[in-house]
């Protein structure tokens, strides 16, 4: 009887644990000043975490949104957790990815991050985490704040903690754009604030039709979507990143690129789709076209300054603000279908990424290489890594038989029932694009005779990752049931708002 | 068994090979023997299906369902259990020759070479199984990937420049035309399954845009190499000759032409196009192909590049045959899929054996070259007829239902292209078996009788099976008639090759 | 009502724009990286007096209970603000820390000065 009381009592609390374990963990690996037991607190972090999502997605599968009352004052007063479907599957995806990222990453990051600052690393590694688990769970507009800046000054704090000394200037840059991508959504929410007297989301969502004087509304609105267009990189918004991705230590990339742009995209959904709700900003301002022209310029330029990179890091970073104009542009679409496309597009390439970054962060431990041409002959002296690299390449590219291609299909279905031709155009066009540098790489790894014989054997530990995110990339290509399908039901709540 | 399981069996056969492969890959025999098994076990499969089909079975699976309402379907139907069968018998000669012309060449990387030809195979008999255009579309593409590697197998810069080409022109083609295309059906008519009578009448598209679309999945089909994107094919030459086989004969461009086959039949329907006319265009280029590739192929000397452009303007026969929509041009069609695949791929083993024994890769060194190989050139011979088109060999009725279907159509011109196809098919192909025959070795002397040098014996029996088949299935027509009677019934009162057939038989 | 009125009326607002747009300029503008960090300091500090000014309610008193009190501020903002400027001194700590290792390392805090060095390297390695 206790024990089932016990269970029941956990399972409510579940929204507070999703960012209470990680902020725990990261307090405990700053205290124990040892990178071995800091990483090892920060593995039972990693593996708790997706059981608390996934039990979250359950819950809500079950029972529809959970509310959860932070410290017992009840919302709108008080600081709620709302978890519905949408955020339930984002929680999934980044608490899987960083429990995938540090299960890996131990012996690299051993090897990139000076012995005193390994025990910083994973602490600010789970603050990070927390942040943006925080932000996921919350529904609360000043909260998201608080969240994103918790994640995002743990972020500025790995990238510097990367090797070379540029790490420091990318991440002074990123602190700098950062902020003011913050301090941006933070006047929006003041705005809101100032007419409507609440921050809760849902409550937002009730009061924002009664308001008669819309245009503090849409200002606010502006102030929210460029503040997040920061955050996510949105294209021309995107420059912060490709130095980020590439001096940061090779798995903090990994982890970074997988979800943090991902959950300012969530946030966005958030804020036109869930609280200002589909009939008001989006058909009253140019909003949606905005976007899918940035999206599609994000597309197309985006792969085209990765075909000319030399760092490979620096063009899967490149490949990144790419990618992400596909998520955006499926919001952009405002349908069922496009919005699916976006939302699994999520998920799909979080794992691409993941095992990408991944990948180079063996090929780095084993031979030191960032530049491409410094990869030949890898094909032939680390297979197993570069197969993990090829798949997740095809990915990208979006292949049948991938992941890619699933979010790739509903794109272009949800394009082609609007009838955007050129739309569908700018999909295909930069699928194509990715095929010339996934391509370079492989023509260097397999064409050029290796540059030793034996390179630094790669840890298993780091291996295994790549090739468990590239088998699931493969497996996601046909079993759509979670990354589809749960998809489609969030961008189901999502069209649906809070309001009514 | 049931045929379903048969099904089963049949699609991932070819992938546990691939498996078995890699796992032997330490011992060559070992290795070898893995191939052939699993071909032969392909064979047998593919051939029980075959048997079924004729008695009037569609077994069906759905394992996977991708996309609400679709799914990875496979639908087996005479079209696809036609190209199933050619692939997995070419497969089994193929493997025979391979082994001869590796070895004998003491090419490098044979494990991974034979992995991914036998992914490729399974390639082959997803495409042919492929029971609507997503599954179709999947295992293209997987055919594509698969046969990347074999294209580049030497690893040298012209093969990684040639790679590039034939990577970017195939996977290119089938990204920004074959997709759109295929979500252009779904939205249109709301399913992408292969259907007996097509399913886009009546989804509201009108003459043009079904014109458009028509032209778009033939582009798309960047396999079935319509000009101007047939230079993959040309560029894929640098592969080790087994490889030209498989791309010629084997699997890839017989996966393109079948892919607008089967699209004509049963996503267009041909009343649909016969009607609308909406393919006429498409027809028009395909037999331009067919006369401008065999004139390059004149100007070629090197062997290879000389039946690469054969292949390019034999293939838009297919081509225009499917977009001519007339009952007696498809079966010419899907035919012609069967009769280029054992011609060309004898002539290609043909033009690998002289190169393994002679190392001899341009038409103007073959002097004389029949009297060192007596047998290749034979056989070489053997195929050209064939692809000329003349009696008693397979080549000949493909050629003549197509007349009949342009015919019927009213289309004439038809039947001028076929007239001047085959005499440039004379002027390129005749030239070598004469000059090997007919011309004294540069290094003969006068009086003593020229030394036999020929090719291993592998690859000798896998020509001398080849050659064989070019015969039989001259004989077999009307078994493929019987087979394909169902996709495209003509009419009773014109039955032209039947007849003869029989005339011909006593 | 006057456009001079208007202006007045709602001086606490002209106040928080010339902040913003002057810290966001300097943000912009500087070469100097703790100058820029200063400028974003300022940026973020007009976004507190965008909070709290419109919490002020004339006539009334700190949110303190008393019986001979009825009217308070608005409690909320300051609540909020407080976090914000929490947040503000970390990632201006953060900055500066960043700004001495760069100095440490590339013997400058000019990016004018600074980046065309990355960029050599980037292309050496």
């Amino acid at each position: 009887m206790s024990v089932e009381h016990h269970a029941f009592h956990v399972t409510e609390h579940l929204p507070a644990l999703a960012a209470v374990v990680p902020l725990v963990g990261a307090v405990l690996a700053a205290l124990v000043r040892n990178g071995t037991i800091a990483w090892l607190v920060s593995l039972a972090v990693g593996l708790a975490l997706p059981v608390i999502s996934i039990l979250m997605l359950w819950e809500v599968q079950a029972s529809g949104p959970i509310s959860y009352a932070l410290g017992g004052w009840a919302p709108p007063v008080g600081i709620e957790f709302r978890v519905d479907l949408a955020n339930a599957y984002l929680a999934i995806l980044v608490s899987v990815m960083a429990g995938v990222v540090l299960a890996g990453s131990p012996r690299s990051i051993d090897d990139e991050v000076n012995p005193e600052n390994r025990a910083w690393y994973y602490a600010a590694f789970l603050l990070c985490l927390c942040g943006l688990m925080g932000m996921i769970v919350t529904g609360d507009a000043f909260n998201v704040f608080v969240f994103m800046e918790v994640s995002s000054l743990a972020t500025y704090i790995l990238i510097a903690m990367g090797r070379d000394r540029r790490a420091l200037v990318a991440a002074y840059q990123y602190l700098i754009i950062g902020t003011v991508g913050a301090t941006f959504y933070v006047i929006g929410v003041g705005l809101l604030l100032a007419m409507t007297g609440t921050l809760n989301l849902v409550d937002l969502a009730q009061r924002l039709p009664q308001i008669e004087a819309t245009r503090p509304l849409f200002t606010a609105v502006a102030f929210i979507i460029v503040g997040l267009g920061l955050k996510l990189a949105l294209f021309p918004m995107h420059l912060w990143l490709p130095n980020a991705y590439a001096y940061a230590p090779s798995s903090a990339s990994a982890f970074v690129a997988s979800t943090a742009t991902k959950v300012a995209v969530y946030l966005l959904l958030r804020f036109t789709f869930s609280v200002y709700g589909v009939d008001f900003v989006l058909p009253e301002t140019p909003a949606a076209t905005l976007f899918m022209i940035l999206a599609s310029v994000a597309m197309i330029s985006g792969s085209l300054s990765a075909i000319f990179q030399t760092n490979v890091k620096r063009m899967l970073a490149y490949s990144s603000v790419s990618q992400i104009g596909y998520i955006i542009l499926g919001i952009a679409m405002i349908s069922e279908t496009g919005l699916t496309g976006g939302i699994s597009h999520m998920f799909n390439h979080a794992l691409i990424k993941g095992a990408l970054f991944i990948a180079v962060a063996a090929v780095i431990f084993a031979t030191g290489a960032v530049r491409i041409d410094d990869m030949a002959g890898l094909g032939r002296t680390m297979p197993v890594t570069m197969g993990a690299f090829v798949i997740a390449g095809l990915g990208l590219i979006g292949v049948p038989g991938t992941a890619g291609f699933i979010s790739k299909w509903y794109l272009i279905q949800g394009a082609a029932e609007q009838g955007m031709w050129w739309i569908v155009a700018v999909i295909v066009v930069s699928s194509l694009m990715a095929v010339f540098y996934i391509g370079r790489v492989v023509e260097v790894a397999w064409f050029r005779a290796p540059l030793s014989d034996a390179p630094r054997r790669a840890p298993p530990e780091l291996v295994l990752a790549a090739v468990a995110l590239a088998v699931a990339v493969v497996i996601f290509g046909f079993f759509t049931e979670f990354s589809a399908g749960v998809a489609s039901d969030a961008a189901r709540v999502l069209l649906e708002g809070y309001a009514r | 068994m049931t045929s379903t399981l048969l099904m089963d069996i049949a699609l991932l056969l070819p992938f546990a090979g691939a498996i078995g492969i890699w796992l032997a890959g330490r011992w060559p025999n070992l290795r070898e023997a893995v191939t052939l098994a699993t071909a032969g076990g392909l064979f047998i499969v593919v051939i029980t299906l075959l048997m079924r089909v004729l008695d009037g079975e569609r077994p069906e699976i759905h394992p996977i369902q991708l996309f609400p309402g679709v799914s990875i379907d496979f639908v087996l139907e005479p079209l696809g259990m036609l190209f199933a069968t050619v692939a997995s018998t070419l497969w089994i000669v193929n493997s025979v020759y391979s082994i001869g012309y590796m070895r004998g060449n003491n090419e490098p990387r044979q494990t991974p070479f034979y992995i991914c030809f036998a992914v490729a195979i399974g390639g082959a008999i997803g495409v042919s199984f492929a029971g609507n255009l997503l599954t179709l579309f999947l295992y293209y593409e997987l055919l594509t990937l698969s046969t990347y590697p074999l294209v580049t197998h030497k690893g040298t810069d012209e093969a990684k420049a040639k790679g590039r080409v034939y990577l970017i022109l195939l996977m290119g083609t089938s990204m920004l035309l074959m997709l759109p295309a295929i979500i252009w059906v779904l939205t249109a008519a709301g399913t992408t399954e292969f259907t007996p009578g097509g399913v886009l009448a009546g989804a509201g598209l009108t003459t043009g845009m079904l014109a458009v679309l028509y032209t778009i999945f033939m582009y798309g089909i960047g396999k079935a190499a319509l000009m101007p994107v047939h230079f993959w094919l040309p560029a894929a030459m640098v592969a080790p000759t087994p490889v030209s086989a498989l791309l010629h004969a084997v699997a890839v461009v017989k996966a393109g032409v079948f892919s607008v086959l089967k699209i004509t039949v049963y996503i267009f329907g041909i009343d649909l196009l016969a009607e609308t006319g909406a393919s006429l265009p498409v027809a028009y280029i395909a037999g331009a192909t067919v006369v401008l590739a065999s004139m390059v192929a004149l100007t070629r000397d090197n062997l290879k590049a000389r039946l690469a452009y054969s292949t390019v303007s034999q293939l838009s026969y297919v081509v225009m045959a499917a977009a001519i929509a007339t009952p007696a041009a498809v079966i010419g069609a899907a035919m012609h899929i069967a009769a280029h695949a054992v011609s060309k791929i004898t002539l290609f083993f043909g033009a690998g054996a002289i190169y393994t024994a002679h190392h001899l890769t341009e038409v103007s060194q073959l002097d004389g070259i029949g009297r060192k190989m007596p047998i290749t050139l034979g056989t070489f011979l053997i195929g050209s007829l064939s692809i000329i088109g003349l009696p008693p060999l397979i080549g000949v009725w493909s050629k003549w239902w197509i007349g009949v279907g342009g015919a019927d159509a009213d289309q004439y011109w038809v039947l001028a292209v076929l007239m001047i196809s085959s005499l440039l098919n004379i002027a390129y192909l005749m030239p070598i078996a004469a000059r090997g025959f007919f011309v004294a070795p540069p290094d003969a002397k006068p009086g003593e009788p020229v030394a036999l040098k020929e090719a291993p014996i592998a690859c000798l029996l896998a020509l001398l099976a080849t050659a064989a088949l070019c015969l039989l299935l001259f004989f077999g027509a009307s078994e493929l008639e019987t087979l394909l009677a169902e996709i495209a019934p003509v009419d009773a009162a014109q039955p032209p090759v039947e007849g003869e057939a029989n005339v011909n038989l006593q | 009502m006057t456009l001079f009125e208007e202006i007045a009326q709602h001086y606490n607002y002209w106040v928080t724009i010339l902040l913003m747009v002057s810290g966001l300029y300097i943000v912009v503008a500087k070469s100097n990286m703790i100058k820029r960090l200063l400028g974003l300091s300022v940026f973020q500090t007009s976004v507190y007096l965008l909070y709290l000014s419109p919490g002020k309610i004339l006539g009334g008193t700190p949110p303190i209970l008393a019986s001979e009190y009825s009217v308070y501020a608005n409690p909320l903002p300051h609540v909020l603000i407080l976090t914000a400027i929490v947040v503000g001194v970390a990632t201006l700590a953060l900055g500066l820390a960043l700004a001495v290792r760069i100095n440490e390392a590339f013997g400058s805090i000019e990016e004018d000065e600074i980046v065309p060095v990355i960029d050599r390297e980037d292309h050496a390695a």
